[in-house]
């Protein structure tokens, strides 16, 4: 790569250091396209944004437009949203249903699957030159459908996506799972789309399970905006994890989370207080999880980041925010909030009013995120700020392997997530087999003490 | 609400202009509280039922933007979609001198232009209740280099209390899709 400072220099894992170059480097940036977000699987929605045949929902990849698109026959499709000729976007739309995507410029057109259908002129200008087969809307080469989520890569010989999320998929799935246990089932209720002038890691960082952040939402965890504050209970969120082992878990795959095993006698914390019809609801699911999913349901997820930049919010509140990076110091973010589908209207709409006090510009906790990371970045620009790393060296070596759940797990707050993460990312950025990548054949570790 | 046309034909005698006066300078005091950073106060023009909305813009074909370029309100995501306990909190929040996402507190200039009466109950005469439309353009920097300008229409419907006037409803249609801004932390 190009960057004055090599990869290996700039993340020194052993000393837990990493150079303020790869916040806000152009080099980075670009390497980062160029060698991470063209391979790594990337969370493209979900399953109920296009119900039908035709339907479509524009999304990203890194830095670039795709096209999430149900064809006729039903199969989902995720297409480069740029036309073969010039390259114009062939839907500026952000969600809808249509047969075909006509290029505005020339108007080539497009079926939902992608083949290339109308060129205007054909006979006169193309005929026995054009091979229209060979111009369809570029599509990616991996797809992979996960509980009502679509992901994505562009790297042909990348891993089956189960592959990819490794151990990763016991956290996500009481992400994506009903709240009663029953498997899948969540619908998109909105999105949020917004810019922050930051790196993107910064945000993928926080979900990692930097709990170590909380100073930083004193504010909203003194004034109570969780959905028993009325009932004279403090805090952003119910206190759900009180009884639990918090375990913040690292994964081969770059994928780290913060998670909360509760004891073996799960009982159920009292939540949604200020709405008792929804109360009982959560405690009726709570109980039916627990009966479905026996002592998997001691489990409950918190945050966490899936390799590299789909973060989520696990219970309250709940959803996937995807981190587009625009350039080495602005992100696009785009949040998928979710709820159960088959959820009452009451349920959801308590969930919704909480999920916007929440979450994202407009939400009373997540803002003072946006503040840390816009200056965390401004004041790494700097000639001299540069020459000075930031410091990984927290909870160094604290954690053990499959104890006491699988994975990398330390039972203290630690940065051995984001030192893993980086491990991985150095790995992409030197542009690694997909063995090393995804930790294939990887010794297991020592076992470290605490 | 947005699509709240001026009813016709609005009878422009004396007690309207009187009542057009009035309401704008009640927007105009409103400003003066929160670009004065006196939230508290402001929370007093707000009904205690009172709707405060801004939708979702969307980018959408030609003929559907009546269904769906805004997200709705009651319905999923919006910007926002609050109650005044909400909005009461976002005060609090303020107040507590450690929200860093208004700490120090941005410098904020609330412009309101167009001002139009959309419909007045029951008569101008005796207003009760008034639905007023307006533009806004709201200005905020903070700390040094940060500057943002949040442009829309805002739609207010004002009720009559006492000798002034509370807000039962806003809404505000902000001109932009993706947020060009990283916070909606300061109040519109």
């Amino acid at each position: 790569m190009t960057t004055q400072l090599p990869i290996d220099q700039a993340i020194d894992l052993e000393h837990g250091m990493i150079s303020r170059e790869i916040f806000v480097s152009p080099e980075y940036h670009r390497a980062e396209l160029d060698k991470l977000f063209t391979r790594a699987w990337l969370f493209i929605g979900h399953e109920s944004q296009i119900p039908r045949p035709g339907d479509f929902y524009v999304s990203r990849m890194g830095e670039e437009s795709v096209i999430l698109c149900r064809d006729a026959q039903g199969a989902v499709h995720v297409f480069l949203n740029s036309c073969r000729h010039r390259g114009m976007k062939v839907c500026r739309y952000e969600q809808g249903n249509t047969s075909l995507f006509v290029c505005p410029y020339h108007s080539w057109s497009y079926t939902t699957d992608g083949k290339l259908q109308g060129v205007p002129l054909y006979r006169v200008l193309y005929e026995n030159t054009l091979k229209r087969e060979e111009w369809s809307l570029i599509e990616v080469p991996k797809l992979a459908l996960y509980k009502g989520t679509v992901w994505a890569s562009w790297d042909p010989l990348a891993p089956e996506f189960l592959e990819y999320l490794g151990g990763a998929v016991d956290h996500l799935d009481q992400v994506l799972d009903c709240r009663d246990g029953r498997p899948g089932g969540s619908e998109v209720i909105g999105v949020h789309k917004w810019i922050f002038p930051a790196n993107w890691k910064f945000a993928a960082e926080n979900f990692l399970g930097d709990t170590y952040h909380n100073p930083s939402h004193r504010s909203v965890d003194m004034i109570g905006i969780n959905p028993s504050a009325q009932r004279g209970v403090k805090g952003r969120r119910d206190n759900e994890y009180n009884r639990g082992q918090h375990v913040w878990v690292g994964f081969p795959q770059g994928h780290g989370m913060h998670s909360v095993l509760m004891p073996p006698d799960l009982q159920y914390e009292p939540s949604y207080q200020q709405y008792p019809v929804v109360e009982e609801y959560f405690r009726h699911c709570f109980e039916e999880r627990k009966r479905r999913l026996g002592d998997k349901a001691r489990l409950l997820p918190f945050v966490g980041n899936l390799f590299p930049n789909a973060s989520y919010h696990g219970r309250q509140p709940r959803g996937i925010c995807v981190w587009h990076p625009h350039s080495p110091t602005e992100t696009e973010a785009w949040r998928f909030f979710l709820v159960d589908a088959d959820a009452p209207a009451e349920v959801k709409d308590v969930l919704r009013r909480f999920y916007m006090r929440y979450s994202g510009p407009a939400g009373m906790t997540e803002q003072d995120d946006m503040e840390n990371w816009l200056y965390a970045t401004a004041a790494s620009k700097g000639t001299i700020a540069r020459r000075y790393p930031f410091n990984y060296q927290m909870s160094m070596g604290a954690y053990k392997t499959n104890d006491p759940v699988p994975g990398d797990v330390a039972t203290q707050i630690t940065e051995q997530t984001p030192r893993n993460f980086y491990r991985v990312y150095a790995s992409y950025l030197n542009g690694g087999d997909w063995d090393a990548l995804i930790g294939r054949n990887r010794a297991p570790v020592q076992v470290a003490a605490e | 609400m947005s699509e709240v046309i001026e009813r016709t034909p609005v009878r422009r005698g004396l007690a309207w202009f009187e009542l057009k006066q009035e309401i704008e300078d009640f927007l105009y005091h409103e400003a003066d509280l929160l670009d004065q950073r006196r939230f508290t106060e402001w929370l007093d023009l707000l009904t205690d039922d009172i709707v405060y909305f801004m939708p979702i813009r969307r980018n959408v074909k030609f003929g559907q933007h009546a269904d769906r370029e805004n997200t709705r309100q009651g319905e999923g995501i919006s910007w926002f979609d609050e109650d005044k306990w909400t909005l009461g909190k976002r005060v609090e929040q303020i107040l507590t001198g450690v929200h860093y996402a208004e700490e120090p507190l941005s410098r904020v200039t609330h412009m309101v232009s167009n001002v139009r009466l959309l419909d007045v109950q029951p008569s101008v005469e005796a207003p009760d209740e008034v639905t007023v439309g307006c533009r806004f353009l709201v200005y905020q920097n903070r700390v040094e280099y940060e500057t943002h300008t949040f442009i829309g229409r805002l739609t207010d419907v004002l009720r009559r209390a006492g000798d002034s006037w509370q807000i039962a409803r806003r809404e505000l249609i902000l001109e932009q899709n993706v947020l060009l801004a990283k916070n909606l932390s300061i109040l519109f």
